[in-house]
C-alpha cells in the first residue's frame, strides 16, 4: 500500500475537522477526495505530509510512519498545496533550482519526468513567479512537487477557480504522471473530475460518506432519477418544490433532476400536477445519476 | 439607451501598455435577465466587469450601466449596482447583524429600513440561530449566499457576481442558484461569471471570452446547436482554445 489511513481524527478547539477516517491507497493509483470548502480535505493532506499531527489514529506513506519517521516522508513525497507557495520574487528557473537542490538532486537528473508540464512553461524561465497567469503558476508548482521523483504526489484543489479548458489539460497531465508509476492523491471540489480516478473518498464535514471506483459509486444510488424541463425554469423548482411526494429537486444544467419518495411513482402524475401550476412545455425523461447526485444524496 | 437594456456596452477596450486585455467587446444585457459571462482564466472577464462596474477607465469604446456612462458616471453606476466579488468581502470579525447594517448603512439606507431588511434577509436565509455569530465562523456556501443578499440590500438595478459558488459544496451551489433565479423574478438583472458549465446553462444568455474578444453570445441552447454539441461544457472546450 502506498498510503494507509487508520482512524485518523483531529479537531481545532472546538471544531472536529476529520473523523474517524480510514482508506488505503495503492501503488500506482490515482485516488480522489472529492469534497466541498470545509470538508476537511487539506487537514488530511497535511496529516499526511507530516506537517501536522493528528489527534488519534495512525498513518503511513510510502510505508513510513508519519509520525515517527516523518523526515523519510518528506524524501519521498511531493506536495503541492491548495495555495500557491513558491518564491513571487524568484523566476520559474530559480524556484525549480531551488527546490531540487533542497532535495539533493538537479534540475538535468530528473527532467524526463516534468519535461512535458515543463515545456509548456519554459519560454517564460525568465519571469518571476509572481508575474505568471494562474495556469503557468500551477504548471510550475507541479514541477516543482515533482523534481526529486516523489514516489506520492500530493494534490490540493489544483484546479480550484480554474477554467474548464486549463483543468481538462492538468488531469492529462496527471494521468501520463500516473503511468510514469507514481501514486497520486488528489482533493477538488468538482464532481466531474471524480470520474477521472481510479478510486474516490467522498467527503464532508471531516466524515467520508463513501469510498469506491466512480462507476460503483453511480451504481449505488438509490433512486431513479428524472430529467424535467419547462417552459419556465424558476417556477419548475418552485412546483417541485412544493410538490407533496418529491424527495429530491435539483436543477441540473439544462434540466432539473427529480426523484419521488414513492415506490410506484409514474410520471404522468407528475406533468398532471405542473400543468395544474401553470407550466406548459413539460418534458420528463429518466436519466442515468451522475457523482454529484450521489454526494448530495449521501450529504442530504 | 434602449430602455429595456441595463447594459449596453459598443466596442469597450481596455489596454495596459500595449497588451489588450479587452478588445472591442460590444453586447447588451436585458432587464431580468440572467446573462453568464465565461471565458478562461486570462481571457480578460475581470477586467471587463472592472470597467462595467466603475472601477477601471476604459481605453475607448463606449458603455452604459444602469443608465450611466462608464467614463463620466462612475459614482452612480456604483450606487446603482450590487457586487460580489470572488474573495469573500464581508467582515469576518463583525456579526451577520453588523455585516448586514455596516453595509446597509455604506449605501445610505435608514436605520428603519436596515432593521426590516435585516430581519426579512435573515430569515429567507435561516441564519436566525447565527445572526450574532462572527461572520469568519460560518462555512463557505453560508457566507456566500449571505455575500449575495448583502450585494441586493440596496435594491441595485443590477447585480455582479464574480464567481460566487467556487469551491461551495453542490447542495448549497443549487440553493444559490434558486436566490439568483429568485432575484431575477423579481426584477434585478444578474451578470455572473463561473467556471462550472452546468452552471452556464442556467443562465437566460451566456458571452464566452476568448483573449479579450467575444467570441460567441447567444442562449444555452442555440450555442449548443451553433457547435453542435450537448453541453456548454463541449461548446466551451472548442471555443477557448481555437
Amino acid at each position: 500500500m502506498s498510503i494507509t489511513v487508520n482512524h485518523i481524527s483531529k479537531s481545532y478547539k472546538n471544531v472536529k475537522a476529520l473523523e474517524d477516517i480510514s482508506f488505503q491507497v495503492k501503488e500506482g493509483e490515482l485516488f480522489g477526495l472529492i469534497g466541498p470548502d470545509g470538508a476537511g480535505k487539506t487537514t488530511l493532506f497535511r496529516i499526511l505530509t507530516t506537517l501536522l499531527i493528528a489527534n488519534e489514529g495512525s498513518a503511513t506513506v510510502a510505508d513510513f510512519d508519519v509520525v515517527a519517521d516523518y523526515k523519510k516522508i518528506r524524501n519521498n513525497v511531493g506536495y503541492m498545496p491548495g495555495k500557491f507557495s513558491l518564491y513571487q520574487d524568484l523566476t520559474i528557473e530559480e524556484n525549480l533550482n531551488f527546490f531540487a537542490t533542497i532535495f539533493g538532486t538537479t534540475i538535468e537528473e530528473n527532467y524526463d519526468l516534468i519535461k512535458d508540464i515543463y515545456v509548456q512553461i519554459e519560454c517564460f524561465k525568465d519571469r518571476r513567479a509572481g508575474k505568471l497567469s494562474g495556469g503557468m503558476k500551477q504548471k510550475l508548482a507541479l514541477c516543482c512537487a515533482l523534481i526529486h521523483k516523489p514516489k506520492v504526489l500530493f494534490l490540493d484543489e489544483p484546479t480550484t477557480g480554474v477554467d474548464p479548458v486549463s483543468r481538462k489539460e492538468f488531469w492529462d497531465m496527471l494521468k501520463r504522471l500516473q503511468q510514469k508509476g507514481i501514486t497520486i492523491l488528489v482533493s477538488t471540489p468538482y464532481m466531474d473530475e471524480a470520474a477521472l480516478c481510479d478510486r474516490i473518498a467522498l467527503i464532508q464535514n471531516g466524515k467520508i460518506l463513501q469510498i469506491d471506483t466512480p462507476q460503483a459509486i453511480v451504481k449505488h444510488y438509490p433512486k431513479k432519477i428524472y430529467n424535467v424541463r419547462a417552459s419556465n425554469t424558476y417556477q419548475l423548482i418552485n412546483a417541485l418544490n412544493d410538490y407533496e411526494y418529491n424527495h429530491s429537486v435539483y436543477p441540473f444544467g439544462e434540466f432539473v433532476h427529480y426523484t419521488d419518495s414513492r415506490k410506484d411513482f409514474n410520471p404522468k402524475d407528475l406533468i398532471d400536477y405542473l400543468e395544474s401550476k401553470d407550466l406548459s412545455h413539460i418534458e420528463i425523461g429518466k436519466t442515468e445519476p451522475t457523482i454529484e447526485d450521489t454526494f448530495m444524496e449521501l450529504a442530504k | 439607451m434602449n430602455k429595456n437594456n441595463v447594459i449596453e456596452a459598443q466596442n469597450l477596450t481596455k489596454m495596459f501598455g500595449d497588451f489588450t486585455a479587452v478588445d472591442a467587446i460590444t453586447f447588451d444585457v436585458k432587464k431580468g435577465e440572467i446573462f453568464g459571462f465565461l471565458g478562461a482564466n486570462g481571457a480578460g472577464k475581470t477586467t471587463a466587469m472592472k470597467m462595467l462596474i466603475g472601477i477601471s477607465k476604459p481605453t475607448s469604446g463606449a458603455a452604459k450601466v444602469a443608465g450611466f456612462d462608464v467614463f463620466t458616471n462612475t459614482e452612480d453606476i456604483k450606487k446603482n449596482i450590487g457586487y460580489m466579488s470572488q474573495k469573500f468581502a464581508l467582515y469576518g470579525d463583525l456579526t451577520v447583524k453588523e455585516n448586514i447594517t455596516f453595509f446597509g448603512g455604506i449605501y445610505g439606507l435608514s436605520r428603519k429600513s436596515i432593521k426590516e431588511k435585516s430581519a426579512v434577509l435573515i430569515e429567507e436565509l435561516g441564519l436566525e440561530k447565527v445572526a450574532s455569530k462572527l461572520v469568519g465562523s460560518l462555512p463557505l456556501g453560508w457566507k456566500q449566499k449571505l455575500s449575495f443578499s448583502v450585494s441586493l440590500l440596496h435594491d441595485p438595478k443590477i447585480v455582479f457576481l464574480d464567481e460566487p459558488t467556487g469551491g461551495v459544496d453542490p447542495i448549497t451551489r443549487r440553493q444559490f442558484w434558486e436566490m439568483i433565479y429568485k432575484a431575477a423574478h423579481q426584477g434585478t438583472t444578474v451578470f455572473v461569471t463561473t467556471h462550472y458549465m452546468d452552471e452556464a446553462e442556467y443562465c437566460d444568455r451566456v458571452s464566452i471570452m476568448v483573449n479579450g474578444k467575444i467570441e460567441a453570445l447567444d442562449t444555452p441552447k442555440k450555442l449548443k446547436e451553433q457547435f453542435q454539441v450537448d453541453n456548454m461544457n463541449d461548446v466551451f472546450l472548442k471555443l477557448a482554445r481555437r
